[in-house]
């Protein structure tokens, strides 16, 4: 197993990788058992407790969305991907799957990359969440919208709110220093129009410049 | 009729087309502001449908128990087949659909209680959330007294039997007889090749928003490679003029052919729409994709070849067995690459059918052309192999200067150019000509190449375009942008018509209210859609003429028509270049804010037939023939094979395409590598399983069906020939969406034969067929 694609047991304070690198989950979970026997994270501890919660019926929600306060009345099973699509106008961020199979949904949730339809809105309540539309500046883009722009990175484009947002986070947790691991790290969004080799280009480019 | 101007006589020199520019929709898309078909929730009222499926894949429907879904919250309609508002014509009724211009199957559910196949809609819920329809469906109880079901062509119970004629393709083709000539041939080669079901899985699934502003007046957002087929059929089915119909698709989140037609879904939104008078979403969810937009049919292909000892083709024996539905004679035309793209004296083509229990399948990125291409790509590489000839020698050894099927001369074809450049790029000349010799540590390295060809299909389309006296333009035409880059290479075209900078041109598309155009499949609308709007600015440039011809002020003043040319915006004299006046200066004296053109563009053989009738001359027969008019190509791939686990990995790529001009080299780079990607995904790990017994798919998410992913994918190399065609269109253009798919599963499967000796014949090549493959003795 190539070194660097995966974190060595004594760094797995880095995020871990998230549910929706499909293959880099699979790989993990059979290569290295020590994750598994590891303590529950914090995020972990804080969802079982709200586990414990009973919420019903439509609620008022609060929510933090690219520096806004957002306040959005819903059940407790609308999902956070449901909550920005359907009732706070956010669409850029996309539903491919609606199971977390496909990363069309990747937000970042206090700064790591997240699959919405697998979060519930409720749950993320006192986080910073962050949408495509939270990233650029009025009319300057984030480095990674550039990016993608400069370098072609999406056909239909449906992919690729997620791909950004994912591409981001890739950059950010350090897994975009080789092109190999920059492939792996971003393999749980899927592009069919085909557009990785310019996808990894781009994530590429941004995380050289640091 | 007047000769049509051509684009490369107006604009010799280079301007923006033929650049790489970014693609002008790529701020909308890279900031989340792009608006797909799901996405429009400013609607007043908007609710949400979902669409309760069976489980069943062949039976009757006794009962649906709606009690507790009714009670749930927020519902506010219920349909099933008792309830279901009639349709104006349905498909059920061969008559009725003659009428429809985009049908893709003879059957629409919820009429009866008939069940056809599994993932058939048995019930709409429409409630005013999304979790709340989402949970009343989940709330019915539906009975279905099944039936024996027939899951495919292989099951034991299918009756295989031959259609009259398949998409307008007769069932049987003959050309010589191959029968004798395979026969009578030194060398011959027999085998079978399979491909099993496949989806599109365009990231977006279908996705429909109806809202219905007036009795008579429904506008539908919908997520369709084709605004105008999608108009003229649901007004057909509906019962409305086609004008009482607006289909708008501004962004489509892929499509590859199974948004090319109206599926059930889309015609039972807008009919809840109007029960319950409400603008209504209906989005299909991942699941059911795979059961209401088609898929590319499970087939086997038996390849009878039969040659020279130097390698010449005598003859080809092509048998197709696939499933289609119960209703219709479906089957994607692989016959037709087969009978084309080498020089063959003899040919012979033949269907096999066998109705099932499942949805008919569709058209899927180069619809017969890509799994007919892996069956003879890969019979070439086993007649280069046995001969002992190298994989590009045997293919130029069989080189067709003419169309082989018809006899016609190509417009143009530059598929030599694409094997040397290709092997050049790759690095070709290295290769070891002997199988299973080349290692990397313990994996097996092998080296595959394969042809590539696509038709040009006939059609047209018009386009609009308002030139603003201050330098600015609109242009519009009613086609859809699938991520082909539609947006921004006609925008580059108005450009260099109108001799401005692009960043002044407004390209619009994917709205019935502009001119209609034809859908955007059969890689059609790039060559279609920047004909009509080069088209449409000659008629721009020829009004104004008139204009300027009349005015006294200008230099122009009673010049004749036919002596004025219009040469980067600047009105000139054709015989003295340097007199003449910039259209703006001839617009502001005649008062006039804008000017509108407008044309008709055509694609294909209908281009050439009003050219070869205006220039017929009874003493030259040429001029009057017709051609046959194909893109060409090659692809080359390296695979690793590990030969313990059975894993193939493509770890070089190389792709070259004459697709006559090239309008954007980088959205048509990006465009080739998504072909290519599409075609390893085939190759190595795409199938859709459905159960032999249930005839119901065992695998329908995307955990289950994989498609590539990017640590899947290597660096990819695309080149282009650079090709001029005078008779495919104004433009010169050919597809070039569907060739880039054309052959690459081949191209693998020839590597991992180079690889590991071994020829696998059946996609996906999992690791459990090569690790059998490995088993076998070579």
């Amino acid at each position: 197993m190539v070194s660097d694609l995966f974190p060595t047991p004594e760094n797995t304070s880095e995020p871990q990788p998230d549910s929706n690198a499909r293959r880099s989950f699979m790989k993990q979970a059979g290569g290295i058992l020590g994750l598994a026997l590891a303590p529950p994270l914090v995020a972990q501890a804080e969802r079982l407790t709200a586990y414990s919660r009973t919420i019903e019926g439509a609620t008022d929600l609060t929510l933090r969305i690219n520096g806004q306060t957002r306040t959005v009345r819903a059940e407790p099973r609308v999902t956070l991907l449901d909550a920005l699509r359907e009732r706070l106008d956010l669409t850029g961020t996309k539903k491919g799957c609606d199971h977390g199979q496909c990363g069309a949904c990747t937000v970042l949730i206090d700064g790591q990359r997240v699959n919405s339809c697998l979060t519930l809105a409720v749950m993320v309540q006192g986080k910073e969440i962050t949408t495509i539309e939270g990233l650029a500046q009025g009319d300057e883009l984030h480095p990674m919208q550039a990016a993608f722009l400069k370098h072609d990175g999406f056909q239909c484009g449906y992919c690729t709110p997620g791909q950004i947002m994912s591409g981001v986070a890739c950059v950010s947790e350090g897994h975009a220093k080789t092109d190999d691991q920059c492939r792996e790290w971003m393999s749980g969004n899927l592009c069919r129009c085909g557009a990785y080799a310019n996808i990894l280009a781009a994530v590429r480019e941004v995380a050289s410049k640091g | 009729m007047d000769i049509e101007p051509t684009f490369s006589k107006t604009n010799p020199t280079a301007g923006v087309v033929g650049q790489p520019m970014s693609r002008v929709d790529g701020w909308a898309k890279v900031t989340g502001r792009a608006t797909y078909s799901a996405e429009y929730s400013g609607l007043p009222g908007l609710v949400h449908a979902v669409l309760k499926t069976s489980d069943v894949a062949h039976g009757r429907v006794q009962s649906i128990d709606v009690s507790a879904a009714q009670r749930a919250p927020g519902v506010l309609a219920i349909f099933t087949h008792q309830n279901l508002p009639k349709l104006a014509k349905t498909p059920n009724s061969p008559d009725d659909r003659k009428a429809f211009v985009s049908s893709p199957m003879g059957f629409f559910p919820m009429e009866s209680d008939q069940i056809f196949y599994a993932g058939q809609p048995v019930a709409v819920v429409v409630a005013d959330t999304l979790e709340r329809a989402q949970y009343a469906a989940s709330l019915l109880k539906v009975s279905i007294v099944p039936e024996a079901t027939i899951s495919s062509y292989l099951d034991p119970k299918a009756q295989l039997y031959t259609p009259k004629t398949v998409k307008g393709m007769p069932g049987v083709t003959k050309r010589g007889d191959a029968q004798e000539a395979f026969a009578g041939a030194p060398v011959q080669l027999t085998a079978t090749y399979t491909h099993a079901t496949i989806h599109h899985n365009p990231m977006e699934p279908g996705a429909t928003t109806a809202h219905w502003e007036g009795p008579n007046r429904l506008t539908v957002y919908d997520s369709t490679q084709g605004v105008s087929e999608t108009q003229k059929t649901l007004a057909a089915m509906l019962g409305l003029a086609t004008e009482q119909v607006r289909v708008v698709c501004k962004f489509i989140g892929g499509g590859f052919g199974c948004k090319a037609w109206v599926w059930p879904h889309t015609t039972l939104a807008a009919l809840v729409a109007k029960a319950v008078g409400r603008p209504v979403k209906l989005v299909l969810t991942r699941p059911q994709q795979f059961t209401s937009m088609g898929h590319r049919e499970e087939q086997a292909q038996t390849l009878r070849l039969g040659a020279t000892r130097e390698g010449k083709l005598l003859a080809l024996i092509h048998d197709k067995s696939s499933t289609t539905s119960p209703w219709d004679d479906y089957a994607e035309t692989n016959t037709r690459i087969t009978n084309m793209l080498y020089a063959l004296p003899a040919f012979e083509g033949t269907y096999h059918l066998a109705h099932a229990n499942v949805m008919t399948s569709t058209a899927t990125r180069a619809p017969g052309d890509m799994p007919g291409a892996f069956a003879l790509e890969s019979s070439m590489d086993d007649l280069a192999y046995q001969l002992g000839l190298d994989p590009i020698q045997i293919r130029l050894l069989n080189y067709a200067d003419k169309d082989p099927s018809n006899g016609h001369p190509w417009s143009s074809k530059s598929l030599k150019q694409c094997y040397q450049r290709g092997a050049e790029l790759f690095g070709w000349n290295q290769r070891n000509p002997k199988n299973g010799q080349t290692r990397a540590g313990k994996t097996l390295v092998g080296w595959g190449m394969a042809t590539a060809s696509y038709p040009v299909h006939n059609s047209q389309g018009n386009a609009r375009v308002r030139l603003y006296a201050d330098g600015h333009a609109v242009v519009q035409a009613g086609a859809t942008d699938l991520g082909t880059g539609t947006y921004t290479v006609m925008t580059q075209v108005a450009a260099d018509s109108l001799g401005l900078p692009p960043e002044n041109i407004r390209f619009e598309l994917g709205d019935t209210d502009l001119p209609s155009t034809q859908w955007s499949g059969g890689s059609t609308a790039a060559g279609r859609v920047s004909s009509s709007v080069y088209l449409a600015a000659q008629d721009v440039w020829q009004r104004l003429i008139k204009v300027a011809v009349q005015d006294n002020k200008s230099p122009l003043y009673r010049a004749k028509i036919e002596d004025v040319m219009v040469v980067k915006g600047q009105l000139l004299f054709r015989t003295d270049p340097d007199t003449g006046e910039a259209f703006g200066e001839v617009m502001k004296r005649a008062g006039m804010s804008d000017i509108e053109g407008s044309a008709l563009g055509r694609y294909g053989s209908s281009y050439e037939a009003p050219r070869a009738a205006a220039n017929a001359d009874p003493n030259k027969k040429d001029h009057a023939s017709e051609h046959s008019m194909h893109a060409f190509g090659a692809h080359f791939c390296e695979v690793h094979v590990d030969p313990e686990l059975g894993t193939v990995r493509v770890t070089k790529w190389v792709s070259v395409i004459a697709g006559g001009r090239i309008l954007n080299p980088k959205t048509a780079r990006s465009q080739v590598m998504g072909g290519s990607i599409f075609g390893i995904g085939a190759a190595l790990m795409e199938t859709t399983e459905r159960d032999p017994h249930l005839a119901r798919y065992t695998n329908a998410d995307l955990a289950g069906y994989h498609i590539p992913v990017n640590a899947d994918i290597p660096d990819m190399t695309v080149e282009f020939i650079d090709e001029h065609d005078p008779y495919v269109n104004a433009m010169g253009v050919k597809g070039i969406g569907e060739i880039s798919i054309v052959g690459t599963s081949a191209a693998v499967a020839n590597a991992v034969f180079h690889a590991t000796g071994r020829r696998l014949r059946s996609l996906p090549m999992t690791p459990d067929k090569v690790l059998a493959a490995m088993r076998e003795p070579v």
